[in-house]
């Protein structure tokens, strides 16, 4: 009910903050307020990348850090643990270009990205990469499985052997670049929240892909020490990151890692990779610190495209970046 | 009859010529070579002159053929535009400031004490890529869509791009931009070509052949810098103490083919006051992930020298 004092107070609130606010009466968002730049306008475009770009960060990262726990593997004659990890990269060898494909306005002109190569554009290597990635995997992958099931004998197999472990020093090579890649891809951008932390970026994605693999070969049962020596590095440097990403502020330029929506999914994901994984590890839970890591490694991915979203918005983000 | 005809045709010819800047002498009407001999040339755009007619936004819509990008109302001053995109490469501005205009008389002049009156001025700026000599969208384009033209501007090519969308997050002034669906030619990226299509026949881009007050100037890159050089001298002489040029030549950008006269800040304008192509982070984020590679092989392989 209305009544006399309360549109009194209606018109101080309105002659004090030059705004109503309320249920019905909230003009937020309205041109009459003073706001920042050319009314609150946008300065630079905010990403048009959907879900599918962090889910891929997400698998490309696991992917491409698995190929090097399969090196690893065939290395120290890990001949098991190689064959999992090389079937984990060729998950990621095979999703990593049907979710970019996906995500591009025009998916038919795909290839248009092997046109060229452009050092200066991290889009341009990346793409490079995931396609030397997958040439190196899927044939590796088929040739180690030939030669651990002894399909041919003789020479072929002798063959098969030297192809396979190139092939896998292959993998591992572009596997490594195609995990932290992603990082250089937000950091070499104008959006404020990615640029301003371009060093933490490919840190923290390439952990998070080498603790997602290690998370995932232990799950799938092997349960070795140096895959837990692995979960508990990573799980360590995430929880260092957070700490650093947490110092590191940068006033109204990069808000949006420290507000809304895409602050809490980062925080939320630095929390479950890095302090609950590492106590879940102490504690020995091993298999809960594994999924703790995943989901926490998953949900920060989305927290840093939503960041740049918000970001991309938000005119004083760019001002305060340039001051 | 007849002779009433023609002297009325010859004063409206020569009303035409009187009112419209330099009439057909100027660089706005006249036709030139300027692909063929390779000559940089721009834009200069001078709000003090402009109308806010939005006759530029009409004639880029017209010849280049965009589609529509929606007719909401925003109601910001007399600009229902918004901003520039995909499907937009002109947009008039329109601010409403609370300061003074050059030396204008403020107040209701005789109505009110004149003194008591708060001074407002109303600006009207045609706002178009920047055709940056050191182009963000450029560098970034992974397909080779976009490209640098014999003039100096840079063009997108409709049919290689393929809609990464990484041009987008990479220019400065958040000009390019992807088309939506279901509008034609949907899922590319889309921005001013600088009319290269007309510039190629020697004709001159729509948004300055239709300016009817020559706030938006073609020409010579050179010519414009001196002529835009000339004209804040002149605003300052005459009381526009805050007319300033935006060209950022001296951030990465390393200046712009479509160069502004402002009053007052850039960032009322939605220009960034210091622009920098995304290309100088390529360093420093290159080096992390470098390094980040080379620690995840050492604690890989340590991890299984160690522990295996």
């Amino acid at each position: 009910m209305t009544t006399e004092q309360r549109l009194q107070e209606l018109r101080e609130q309105a002659w004090d903050k030059g705004i109503v606010a309320g249920r019905g009466v909230d003009v937020t968002g309205g041109p009459i307020l003073g706001r920042s730049g050319y009314y609150g306008q946008p300065i630079v475009k905010p990403p048009v990348w959907t879900w599918e770009i962090p889910i891929y960060f997400f698998i490309g990262g696991f992917a491409g850090m698995s190929a090097v726990i399969a090196f690893a593997g065939l290395v120290f004659h890990e001949i098991d643990l190689a064959r999992t990890a090389m079937w984990l990269a060729t998950i990621g060898a095979g999703l990593s270009p049907v979710l970019l494909t996906i995500d591009l306005g025009r998916p038919r002109l795909f290839l248009n990205m092997l046109r060229v190569f452009k050092y200066k554009s991290p889009m341009s290597v990346g793409a490079w990469i995931v396609f030397a990635f997958g040439a190196c995997v899927i044939p590796g992958v088929i040739a180690f499985e030939l030669h651990a099931q002894h399909i041919f004998g003789g020479g072929i197999d002798q063959f098969l052997k030297i192809f396979a472990h190139l092939l896998v020093v292959g993998s591992a090579f572009w596997g490594v670049l195609l995990a932290t890649y992603t990082g250089v891809l937000l950091g070499v951008t104008t959006i404020p929240a990615w640029f301003l932390h371009r060093v933490l970026l490919p840190i923290h994605f390439g952990t998070a892909g080498l603790g997602s693999a290690a998370a995932l070969l232990e799950l799938l049962g092997h349960r070795i020490a140096s895959l837990s020596a692995l979960g508990f590095l990573a799980a360590a440097t995430e929880t260092a990151l957070w700490i650093w990403l947490e110092i590191d502020k940068h006033g109204a330029a990069d808000r949006a890692l420290h507000m809304g929506l895409p602050s809490w999914l980062i925080r939320g994901g630095e929390f479950l990779s890095g302090p609950l994984a590492l106590i879940l590890r102490l504690t020995n839970l091993v298999p809960l610190a594994a999924i703790a890591f995943l989901l926490g490694a998953f949900i920060s991915r989305f927290g840093w495209i939503e960041a740049g979203k918000v970001c991309g918005r938000d005119p004083e983000a760019v001002f305060a970046s340039q001051r | 009859m007849a002779e009433d005809f023609h002297a009325v045709t010859a004063r409206r010819a020569k009303c035409r010529e009187t009112m419209i800047g330099q009439g057909t002498q100027s660089t706005n009407q006249r036709r030139h070579n300027y692909v063929q001999e390779n000559v940089r040339v721009g834009f200069f755009t001078d709000p003090t002159v402009c109308i806010g007619c939005k006759a530029c936004e009409v004639a880029c819509k017209e010849w280049n053929e965009v589609p529509d990008d929606g007719f909401t109302w925003i109601g910001n001053s007399y600009d229902n535009t918004g901003r520039l995109g995909a499907s937009t490469w002109r947009h008039v501005l329109f601010l409403e400031q609370d300061c003074q205009k050059g030396n204008q008389i403020t107040g209701l002049m005789g109505l009110s004490d004149a003194q008591s009156e708060d001074p407002f001025r109303w600006i009207f700026l045609s706002d178009v890529c920047k055709h940056c000599e050191e182009a963000g969208c450029l560098e970034a384009c992974p397909t080779g869509s976009i490209v640098r033209t014999e003039v100096g501007s840079v063009f997108v090519q409709n049919d290689v791009c393929n809609g990464c969308g990484y041009c987008i997050v990479s220019c400065p002034f958040g000009v390019i931009d992807r088309r939506p669906q279901p509008l034609p030619d949907a899922g590319g990226a889309f921005k001013c070509t600088f009319c290269y299509d007309r510039q190629k026949s020697g004709l001159v881009p729509a948004c300055a052949k239709v300016c009817p007050t020559e706030s938006i100037v073609f020409g010579r890159l050179d010519d414009l810098r001196a002529r835009a050089s000339q004209r804040v001298e002149q605003l300052k002489q005459s009381g526009y103490e805050d007319a300033q040029l935006y060209d950022p030549q001296e951030t990465s950008v390393r200046g712009i083919h479509a160069f502004f006269l402002i009053l007052g800040e850039p960032q009322a304008y939605g220009l960034p006051p210091k622009p920098q192509v995304p290309t100088i982070y390529l360093k420093s984020a290159w080096t992390s992930a470098l390094l980040t590679s080379i620690a995840a092989l050492i604690a890989v392989l340590g991890a299984f020298l160690f522990f295996g």
